[in-house]
Order: C-alpha cells, then sequence, then structure tokens
C-alpha cells in the first residue's frame, strides 16, 4: 500500500503541471476582460493602457511560465522566509492578483478563518447528521422514519440555497431578530462573549450548507446499506449469534463505505472553492466570495491559483480515497 | 464589540468632562455596506466607483462637487476661475491656492509638491492610471510655492477642472508613494491598500474585497470633525441584502446604490428603521441602435462595421418607430419608482446642459405603425412585417440584471405590437461590458441589432461623453473594437460641432452647443434612444444624521458631517 | 437409451404449472407492487402531462404581459397569481417545467450514462484506471464559469446555425451540464466496481468463460444500480438549478423564456411581499425530485433478485 501510495504522489506532479496549463489556457480563452468592472466614463485608451500595466501586453506562453516562476518557487520562499525569518524570496515578485495589485495568497490565508469556520464546519456537520441518518433508514427501510428522512432530504435538496439562504434570513433576522443577517469577518474569538457572537453570526450560513451536504451523504449511505443488508453474509454474521449492533455497525457499514467514502473524499476540495451562494447570501466573504468575484473581475493570476490549489486538493482526496479503499475492502488491490 | 462599548463608554466620559457635545469621536461607531466590495483604496490604480468611494473617506481632492453640483473648495482656499484669476484668461493654466495649516493623517503637513506628485505619478506611462482622463491634457504642474501649484495645459481648456477635482482625483502623499512610481506602481501594497489622507478616516484594517476598518484620522483639519470615531465599511452580498441589512434589521447604517424594484423598497422601508434616498445625476438607461450590419452571415471582420450598413435601422422612419412605441413612464413605474425619470435625452443634467426635447414621451403605437407603413413594411404571416421578403427580426441585447430584463420583456411586447419580431438575449456583465475583442458578446463589439445599458459622464461637463460619438471613435477590427462610439454614429455636421465646442469657453455658449449634439443624436436622428434618467437609490438608519446624497462626486463626500441622531 | 428407473415421486419435477415469466416482467410486477414508487411515477407522469398538455387549453400565454394585472395573488382568471409585470404564473410554470424537465432528465442521463460508462471502464480495466481517473481530476478542477463561458463561446453560434437557435441553445445546455457533472458518478461507481470485481461471484462467471461485455452488462452493472439511480436523482435536483444559474449569468434561454429555476431565482426578491410566488416553482422542482427519488427506490428494489419476489 505504501509504495503504491508513494507511486500516486509521484505521478500527481505531471498530472498537476498539465492541469494548471489546461486550467491557464482555458482561462485565456474564455472571453472576459479585466477591465469590465472599470466605468465606461474611462475612455478605451486608457484601459488599453491599463491593461498593459497588468503585463497583458505579454505572450500567453511568457505569462504562463512567469506564473509558473512565482508559484512554485517564489511563493514557497515567501513561506521559507515566514517560517524560519530568512530573506529568500526578496526583491522577488510573487503572484499579484489584478483586482487588489497585491499578493494572492496573502488574500487566501486572509479568507481561510471564514471559510474553516462556516464551510469545513458545515461539512463535519452535514457528514456527522448524516451517516446515523442514512444507515437507520437503511436498516428501517420503509419505516416512517426513513419516509420522513427522504422527504425532508430530497425537498432540501431541491431547494438550492439561494432561496433556503434568505428564507432563513428573513425568519431568523428580520422577523425574529434573533441572528445577524452579515456575517462579521473582522470578530476574534477571544472570550465567551465573542465565541457566542461566532456562533450565532455561524448558525444559519453552516445550516444552510450542512442541509445540501447531508441530503447528499445520508441518500449514498442508505442505498449502499441497502445493497448490503440482503448479502448472504449477514445472515450468515446473525445466524453465528452475532449482535444486531455488530452485525449492521461493523460488517455491512465497513461493506458499505466504499461509495461513501467517493463522495466524501471529492466534497473535501469543494470545501476550499468555498460555497458561492451562500457565502454572498451571508456576505461570509471566504474563499468562494473571492473566487467568484475574481472570475467577475476576470482576475486570471487569482482564479488560476486558487483554482490550481483545488486541484491539487482533488488529486490529494482522490489518491486519500483509492487508499481508504484498500482499508475497508482488503480484496482491493492495486499492485 | 468590547471595542465598541469601550469607545462608547470612553466618549460619554468625555462628554461629561467637556461642555462641547460636538467633538471628534463622540458618536462611536458607524456601519456602512457597499454590496460590491472595494478591491483595492487607490482610484488611481482601478477606476471603479466603489474604490473611489472608499478611497473618498480617506484621501481627498482640492476640490469637490456637492450634491447640487456645484463646485465647492476641500483642500483648497477657493474654486479657481477667470474671475478670479485663478484660471488664465487663454484658458491655459489653472493656479490652486492651498488652505494653510492642513496636514496629513501622519502629522506631515500637506503641500504643493503633494500635488505636484500625484498628477506625476498618474502621468506616468506605465502606471496604466484609471483616471489619466481626468489629466487630459496637462503638460506639467509647478509649484510656485508650498501653498500654490499651477497646472499648465497644452492647449486652451475651457473645462480645467478635470485635475483635483472631485472623487476621482484626489491628491496622495508624496512621501508615501514616492516608491511607487511607473512599473512600480502595481507593487505598492501597503500603500494602495492604506493611503495616508487628509480626509476624516484613516484606514485601520483593509481587507480587499471584504471589509475596511477605518477610525478617525487625530489630525483632520475641523477639530470637531468627525463626530464617528470608528466605522466598519463591509463589502459584498447583493442589493437586496444590502437594504434589508439597513431599512428591516437595523444592523447597518448606510447602504449604497440600491437597485431593486421600487415595490420591494416600498417595502423595506415599510419595516421603519430606516430611509431610502435618491438622487439623480447624469445616468441615463438607453437602447442603442445599431447603423450597422450585424448578420453572422457576414465574414468576421466586417460583421457590425461601416462596410455593411444595417439592413433596415439605417432607416430613421424604422428606428422612430421602435422609439415611439416605448411607454417610458410605465418603464419607470415597473423599473425604477423615485428613482427614475422618463427622459428623451442622452444628457439630462445639468440643467443648462439639459434639451427641452419631450416629444418621445407619449407612447403611439398607431403613429409607429403608419411610419412602418409608409417606409414599406407591411404587415406578413405571423403579424411580423416584411418588405422585399426581408422580415422585420430584432436581436435585442442586454447584460443580466433583473430590471433590464423586465425592460426587455415589455418591450418586446410593444415592438411585437408594431409587428417586429424580437429575440432577446442576455449577457453576463463581466463579458458584456468588457472589450475583449475575442469575445462576441461586448458591448462595442454589437453583434446585435440593438442593445441596452446606462451610461453617464463624470461631473458637471458634458464635452469629452458627446465627444465620443465622432466617426473616428466607432469601435471596429483595425482598432481592436475599442472606441465609444457603439452605434457607430456618422456625421460631418456633429464632428464639426464637436470641435467647436473644445474651443468655446462661454459657459451658455457651451450649453447651446451640448443640447444641439444631443438633439442630433436623439430626437433627430433616433441613434440613440433613451428610456429613463436613473437616480442613485442609497439608504439610511434613522439615527444616521447629515447625510446628503450625491451624484456628482462620491456618496461619502461628507462623511465628516455624519453625525448620530439621539 | 437405457430403461429410466421408476421415477421416485417426491423427486420428479411436475412441470410448471404457471406459463413462463419474463424477467421484465417480474421486475414490473415488483415494481408495481412498491408504493412509493407508483405513487411517484403517476406524480410525475401528472406533472408531465400537465406542462406539456397543459398550455393547449389554458389560454394565457407565458410571455403575454398584462401590466394592468400585474402583483396579484391567486383569484379565478390566475389560480397562481401573477408576476411583476402581470405574466400568468400558472401559465409560465407549465412553459418552464417544459424546459426544466427536458432539461432536467436529459443532462441528468448524459451525466450518469457518461459517468457510469467512465466509472465501469475506469473500474474493470486496470490499464484505462490511470488515464480515465486523471480525466476525471481534470474535469474536477476546471473552474466552472469559465469553462461553461468558452463553451458557449466556441458552440452557440455553430449549433444555433445546425439546429436553430432554440434547440441549439437546449443542445448546449444539457451538454454544458452534462460534461460538467458527470465526475462525481464516474468515482462512485469506479469505487464500488473495484471493490466488485474483486468478489468470488465474478471469479465464478469469468472462470466460465463469460466475455468481459457481458461480465459488466450482467454482474457488475446491476450491482451498481443503488449509487447510480441515486446519483440520478441528485442529478436532476441539480441540473434543475444549474439552468437557473446558466441563464442567470447569460449563458442559457432568452431571457423571456421561463424556466422553473429561473422562476424561483426571480421570485426570491420577493419572498417577503408575494411568498406564493416562491412556493410554485419550489414545489414544482421538489415534487419532481422527490417522485423520480421514489421510482429511483422502486426501480432498485425491482431489480434485485433477492428482494423480488419477497
Amino acid at each position: 500500500m505504501l509504495t503504491y501510495t508513494i507511486r500516486r504522489l509521484v505521478l500527481a506532479i505531471p498530472t498537476l503541471l498539465f492541469i494548471s496549463l489546461v486550467i491557464f489556457l482555458l482561462l485565456e480563452l474564455a472571453p472576459g476582460d479585466p477591465m469590465a468592472q472599470v466605468p465606461l466614463t474611462v475612455p478605451p485608451e486608457v484601459k488599453e493602457k491599463m491593461r498593459l500595466a497588468l503585463g497583458l501586453g505579454e505572450p500567453t506562453h511568457i505569462r504562463f511560465v512567469k506564473w509558473m516562476w512565482q508559484f512554485f518557487v517564489v511563493e514557497p520562499m515567501m513561506l521559507i522566509d515566514h517560517v524560519f525569518g530568512t530573506a529568500l524570496a526578496e526583491g522577488q515578485q510573487r503572484v499579484l492578483s489584478w483586482q487588489f495589485r497585491s499578493p494572492v495568497m496573502d488574500v487566501i490565508v486572509q479568507r481561510m478563518p471564514q471559510t474553516l469556520w462556516v464551510v469545513a464546519m458545515s461539512y463535519v456537520v452535514g457528514i456527522l447528521i448524516a451517516l446515523p441518518i442514512g444507515i437507520y433508514s437503511a436498516y428501517r427501510q420503509y419505516s416512517v422514519f426513513d419516509q420522513t428522512g427522504t422527504f425532508i432530504t430530497m425537498v432540501g435538496y431541491s431547494v438550492p440555497p439561494f432561496f433556503s439562504g434568505v428564507l432563513v434570513i428573513v425568519i431568523f433576522s428580520v422577523q425574529l431578530g434573533w441572528l445577524p443577517s452579515i456575517y462579521d469577518t473582522t470578530l476574534k474569538v477571544v472570550d465567551w462573549q465573542t465565541f457566542k457572537l461566532q456562533l450565532m453570526q455561524m448558525v444559519m450560513p453552516v445550516m444552510v450548507l450542512a442541509l445540501q451536504t447531508t441530503a447528499q451523504i445520508s441518500r449514498f449511505m442508505r442505498a449502499s446499506m441497502l445493497d448490503n443488508l440482503n448479502q448472504d453474509y449477514v445472515r450468515t454474521a446473525r445466524a453465528k449469534g452475532l449482535s444486531e449492533w455488530s452485525v449492521v455497525m461493523v460488517h455491512v457499514l465497513r461493506n458499505s463505505m466504499i461509495p461513501v467514502i467517493t463522495v466524501i473524499a471529492l466534497g473535501v476540495p469543494s470545501i476550499f472553492g468555498g460555497a458561492i451562494i451562500t457565502e454572498q447570501i451571508f456576505k461570509v466573504n471566504g474563499l468562494g466570495q473571492l473566487l467568484i468575484t475574481a472570475i467577475e473581475a476576470n482576475d486570471l493570476p487569482m482564479v488560476q491559483t486558487v483554482t490550481f490549489m483545488i486541484a491539487v486538493l482533488i488529486v490529494l482526496f482522490n489518491i486519500v480515497a483509492d487508499v481508504l479503499y484498500g482499508v475497508f475492502d482488503p480484496r482491493i488491490r492495486y499492485d | 464589540m468590547t471595542l465598541k462599548s469601550l469607545l462608547l463608554g470612553a466618549t460619554a466620559l468625555a462628554g461629561l468632562a467637556t461642555v462641547a457635545q460636538a467633538e471628534r469621536g463622540a458618536d462611536g461607531h458607524v456601519n456602512l455596506i457597499y454590496w460590491q466590495a472595494p478591491s483595492i483604496m487607490n482610484p488611481y490604480l482601478s477606476g471603479g466607483t466603489k474604490e473611489v468611494e472608499a478611497a473618498s473617506l480617506v484621501i481627498e481632492p482640492l476640490g469637490r462637487y456637492n450634491e447640487k453640483g456645484e463646485m465647492v473648495p476641500y483642500l483648497a482656499t477657493e474654486i479657481p476661475t477667470v474671475e478670479n484669476g485663478g484660471v488664465a484668461e487663454d484658458l491655459t493654466s489653472i493656479t490652486w491656492k492651498i488652505k494653510p495649516g492642513i496636514t496629513w493623517s501622519d502629522r506631515t503637513p500637506f503641500t504643493a509638491n503633494d500635488v505636484k506628485f500625484t498628477a506625476e505619478y498618474c502621468m506616468h506611462p506605465e502606471v496604466g492610471c484609471a483616471q489619466l482622463a481626468k489629466y487630459e491634457g496637462v503638460t506639467s504642474v509647478e509649484v510656485i510655492d508650498d501653498l500654490t501649484a499651477k497646472v499648465n495645459f497644452a492647449q486652451p481648456t475651457p473645462n480645467p477642472y478635470g485635475p483635483f477635482m472631485g472623487g476621482q482625483a484626489p491628491v496622495i502623499q508624496a512621501a508615501q508613494f514616492a516608491e511607487c512610481l511607473g512599473a512600480r506602481a502595481q507593487e505598492c501594497t501597503d500603500a494602495n491598500f492604506g493611503p495616508i489622507g487628509t480626509g476624516p478616516f484613516k484606514v485601520d484594517e483593509f481587507r480587499p474585497n471584504d471589509v475596511i476598518s477605518l477610525s478617525a484620522n487625530p489630525n483632520y483639519r475641523d477639530p470637531d470633525k468627525p463626530r464617528f470615531a470608528t466605522m466598519t465599511f463591509k463589502g459584498g452580498g447583493d442589493a437586496t441584502a444590502a437594504g434589508r441589512a439597513v431599512l428591516e434589521t437595523g444592523e447597518f447604517d448606510y447602504a449604497w446604490n440600491l437597485q431593486l424594484a421600487p415595490d420591494v423598497i416600498a417595502n423595506m422601508e415599510a419595516a421603519g428603521k430606516g430611509v431610502a434616498m435618491s438622487a439623480f445625476g447624469t445616468l441615463v438607461e438607453r437602447i442603442e441602435m445599431n447603423l450597422t450590419d450585424p448578420s453572422p452571415s457576414l465574414p468576421e471582420g466586417e460583421r457590425s462595421t461601416a462596410k455593411h450598413p444595417h439592413p433596415f435601422l439605417s432607416d430613421i422612419r424604422v428606428r422612430k418607430a421602435l422609439s415611439m412605441a416605448i411607454d417610458r413612464d410605465l418603464l419607470v413605474e415597473v423599473g425604477y419608482g423615485k428613482a427614475g425619470l422618463p427622459t428623451c435625452n442622452l444628457v439630462p443634467a445639468p440643467e443648462a446642459f439639459a434639451s427641452d426635447n419631450t416629444e418621445c414621451l407619449t407612447q403611439d403605437i398607431e403613429g409607429a405603425k403608419a411610419l412602418l407603413e409608409e417606409a414599406g413594411w407591411t404587415v406578413g404571416a405571423g403579424g411580423i412585417r416584411e418588405k422585399d421578403g426581408k422580415k422585420l427580426s430584432i436581436l435585442y441585447q442586454t447584460s443580466t440584471n433583473a430590471v433590464r430584463q423586465d425592460f426587455q420583456a415589455l418591450i418586446k411586447q410593444w415592438w411585437q405590437e408594431i409587428g417586429v419580431e424580437t429575440e432577446l438575449r442576455n449577457i453576463s456583465a463581466s463579458v458584456f461590458f468588457g472589450s475583449d475583442p475575442g469575445s462576441p458578446d461586448t458591448f462595442p463589439k454589437f453583434y446585435a441589432d440593438v442593445q441596452m445599458y446606462a451610461n453617464l459622464f463624470d461631473g458637471t461637463d458634458p464635452q469629452s461623453y458627446l465627444a465620443g460619438y465622432t466617426c473616428e471613435k466607432a469601435p471596429r477590427p483595425e482598432t481592436q473594437w475599442q472606441g465609444e462610439n457603439i452605434n457607430r454614429f456618422c456625421d460631418p455636421a456633429y464632428d464639426a460641432l464637436v470641435k467647436e465646442l473644445g474651443r468655446t469657453g462661454e459657459l451658455e455658449k457651451r450649453a447651446e452647443i451640448a443640447k444641439r449634439l444631443n438633439d442630433m443624436l436623439t430626437k433627430d436622428s433616433y441613434t440613440i434612444v433613451p428610456l429613463v434618467h436613473r437616480g442613485r437609490v442609497s439608504a439610511r438608519s434613522n439615527t444616521l444624521g447629515g447625510v446628503a446624497l450625491n451624484t456628482w462626486d462620491t456618496e461619502l463626500w461628507n462623511a465628516a458631517d455624519w453625525y448620530r441622531i439621539k | 437409451m437405457i430403461d429410466a428407473p421408476k421415477p421416485i415421486a417426491a423427486l420428479t419435477d411436475t412441470g410448471p404449472t404457471a406459463p413462463p415469466r419474463s424477467q421484465w416482467r417480474d421486475v414490473w410486477d415488483q415494481f408495481r407492487s412498491h408504493r412509493g414508487a407508483l405513487i411517484g411515477s403517476i406524480v410525475l407522469l401528472t406533472i408531465i402531462a400537465g406542462v406539456f398538455l397543459g398550455p393547449l387549453v389554458w389560454p394565457y400565454d407565458a410571455t403575454f404581459i398584462d401590466i394592468r394585472a400585474r402583483n396579484q395573488g391567486p383569484s379565478w382568471t390566475h389560480p397562481f397569481g401573477t408576476d411583476q409585470l402581470g405574466r400568468d404564473t400558472l401559465a409560465r410554470m407549465m412553459a418552464g417545467g417544459q424546459t426544466s424537465i427536458a432539461v432536467g432528465l436529459t443532462a441528468m442521463l448524459l451525466a450518469v450514462v457518461l459517468g457510469s460508462l467512465v466509472g465501469v471502464l475506469a473500474g474493470f480495466f486496470r490499464r484505462l484506471d490511470g488515464v480515465l481517473m486523471r480525466l476525471t481530476d481534470l474535469f474536477l478542477s476546471l473552474p466552472l464559469l469559465p469553462l461553461l463561458l468558452v463553451m458557449v463561446l466556441l458552440f452557440r453560434e455553430a449549433l444555433n446555425g445546425v439546429f436553430g437557435p432554440e434547440r441549439g441553445i437546449f443542445i448546449l445546455i444539457v451538454v454544458a451540464i452534462g460534461v460538467t457533472s458527470w465526475m462525481p458518478t464516474a468515482r462512485i461507481v469506479r469505487g464500488d466496481v473495484l471493490a466488485l470485481k474483486e468478489r468470488e461471484f465474478i471469479l465464478a462467471a469469468r472462470s466460465i468463460g463469460t466475455s468481459n461485455f457481458n461480465l459488466i452488462t450482467r454482474h457488475i452493472l446491476p450491482n451498481v444500480m443503488s449509487p447510480i439511480m441515486v446519483s440520478a436523482t441528485l442529478g436532476i435536483a441539480n441540473a434543475i438549478i444549474t439552468e437557473s444559474a446558466l441563464s442567470f449569468l447569460g449563458l442559457g434561454f432568452p431571457p423571456d423564456f421561463p424556466t422553473w429555476g429561473r422562476l424561483l431565482n426571480d421570485a426570491v426578491q420577493y419572498l417577503q411581499d408575494y411568498p406564493e410566488r416562491v412556493f410554485w416553482p419550489g414545489l414544482g422542482i421538489s415534487l419532481t425530485v422527490l417522485s423520480i427519488n421514489y421510482m429511483g427506490d422502486g426501480l432498485r428494489d425491482a431489480l434485485d433478485p433477492r428482494i423480488r419476489g419477497r
């Protein structure tokens, strides 16, 4: 397994380089103009000069090589400088955002806390709710619990966050006045009081996002459990006199985990892609908002960097999922 | 929260100690929400409205326009004019006198050197300055003495109030930006995010596209102002949410530019936490006619160029009929409410420059039908007019925006009534308003028959705005599809009149020429069909005082005067 | 031929009493006895009939504006009320349903077929695994919005030219949604196939010389049906919502062309003032997704020989 993992990790490098090239070319080809948000009162000649100042006059391949150098060499050096106090990257140009004229990495780091608080938290909450629901729904198929669970999750999944988000704001912020409708990213949790404030502003976005995760994962969990509950080995296990708990929670669950692991692993990178609509509705301004505003403003260095970092996570978590398959089902062999 | 209550406590104590209530910082904290978040605090590098507005809290120009569009001195002692000798008789220079005793927020004195530096910074060829148009024609800025700066122009300039006037051209500190000239401008993150200014507030923390924390400038020239000690400037979300935060939940004190349906705003106001204010500038929502043929059957490079005139929109009777079929009052009622006025003018304001053109305001479906009949278009199959086997069918594009889509639906129905078939298309604003020469969907490329959007001019003088419609400003392949003359309008008489406007200094004559130019584009040719003179709607909470909504400068122009109503 | 010994009565087969039944007949019987599936099918058929046949009898056109009748609540003339321009909501629901259901079903089918194909091939043939999964990684990594913009840029005019504007944009949208949403299905199916491939029954089938094609269609596919079904139900909801996001970006149908997703999107602004306006499109989408979900459940049970006949 270890050699397999190492081989996959080494193979990931050329894959990622290729992906970065494809993303770059895609962004080049996409229609768009970093000057689209500049008011129409700014004359076209001035806009042309602004484009040149951003480095858009250079040919595509030069810009790609420059980005590669800045991202793979200068940024890691910056990190080393930051940790060890050295000055390796001094005077080197970093990946600069076209909107902010500031290093892309600084802004990404700035957006991390709220993304982790809200999006990652909702993912964890969603999974924690989904697994028991999925397991129990399958175990008691067509029971009242199963029917209600199915109904709520499916309605929850078919109602998009642009609606459910506004709905909870109208109920809890406007009508009841319990929760703030605007997320305060400057809030620092230092004591009990601020922790409470942080919880209050997190509740609604986490709820809205977790609904989607729960719906999706519980459906896969249920389906996969159902497939396994009728297998012969379950009968054997029961016949052996194993307790119902260990039959379901050990034998069946373990064998049902493969699709669920896939779905969970697929979702992790998207945490860092942020939740575009939900972030927008609650003004969380995390990575999702960063990415969508960068796309709208055609801030190519920002889009390229964020998407590439998500790509790294995608590749990485797919490897993790593949390794976990082997752990859960030792019959799966890659060598 | 703790900081806020601490400050409130501190200010309450201070209030007891001194007699004067109107003291700097006495009113605690104020919350602003802009649903489009500022990405940088340097308007010279961005040019976006949101950045100009945010920066205007910190850096100031020598003079501003007030809410009536009149010029008022800020850092200058007075507005220079020919009468007071500030502007040279031959209109080739303007001399600004700076108020004595002004300091930057870091206590260093503000001098004419900073003024000169600002012009150098923006006019440097490698900066890519967004406000370069403000400095058009400037040859040099001379420092006469510490408090006097003279701006020289290459040619007589009837409107010398481009540089250092209004929120788009504020003065930046020479000491802070000295290292940021030319190509280095892009890398000066600290200066770009936290410029040192003379304005009422200074930046404590700037988070791009998210939130700005500001506090009162301790060295602001008026010792009693600003009344707020701290300010949070939150960005992001959408207009509905911003309006809700001010008008319904009361979490925020001020929300900028609420582009919402009038009944939605009215219902929000009914919650009683705040008021929506509106004011009118020069923004006009209009339909523009393509005078060239956008047919996809033409080879790339000839499509929508002067080589091929439009098969039917080149006939003024068709254009006029399309305009006559529109009920502008209803459009205003549906889309803008009290933030809109029906108009027939491209230049709707200021009053001196607005033509008395009202002919288009009454809808006339029958007249439009008769006009089309007269032009030879007869009703054919499916109620669609035809002439020589060609159907009167129009592709009508605009950017994605709820109000614009409602307008499209309404206008399509009116045009259908007069026998014109309309295909609608909406395009994402980031593509439509861009000018990527590779994209077929940008507004300068105009691969459609008619398109709708809004445009305006800065300040109070429409000269450069009207000058955009001369023949050579038409976007075409040779110009990489750049140019302001989107309609490909071309009339030598118009070009000559624009030249005359550039030579005329006398205000009355200028107004007269501007009106003639406006009429040539609108009621004489129906090249541009104005629909709505759009105002700006912003909301403030009931407890925020001193707000004067200004459409001629930034909305935050008088943030120093804002206070808390107790 | 040797004389057979006298058969023992208890061991003789007494010939089938009932006529032979095909497997599909069994499947259908099982499906029919599944209450959820039956109700789901009826609801879905009703919705489909309603949106496709309804406009034939309903007098109002979905795009007709009656500005004097705007913002009306439910009444006899407009049972679902009217919108901010006075367009009849029932007519818009029917017209929108046609598009949404058509887009949802086709895009979902495309994504599921593509995803299952890639997943089965990658899981079954080790040699294809690397290439196909790297391709999946690539597609998962591509930023959706620029990808869609590029697709529109490259193919809109061409498709419009060949199929006409309406069908052209339909194909473009379906392909755009399908091509950008097959990856999760592929990963999930592959994971299951990897595990199934090592089971004894596959080994048994292989040992009697079953061809790869038969192995996949007869033994692998039926056993990965349930995750595929779940992907399909979730995929429908996704496709309907994605379509509305596309039209919002100006990449979808013309702006006066109603779809459920767009109706819902437009109505959110009026959530407080006219809550019924969000209700109808929300109900339409939810009902469709729910009924397909139950049908999927029933189909899954019906296809499982262990459950069938019990």
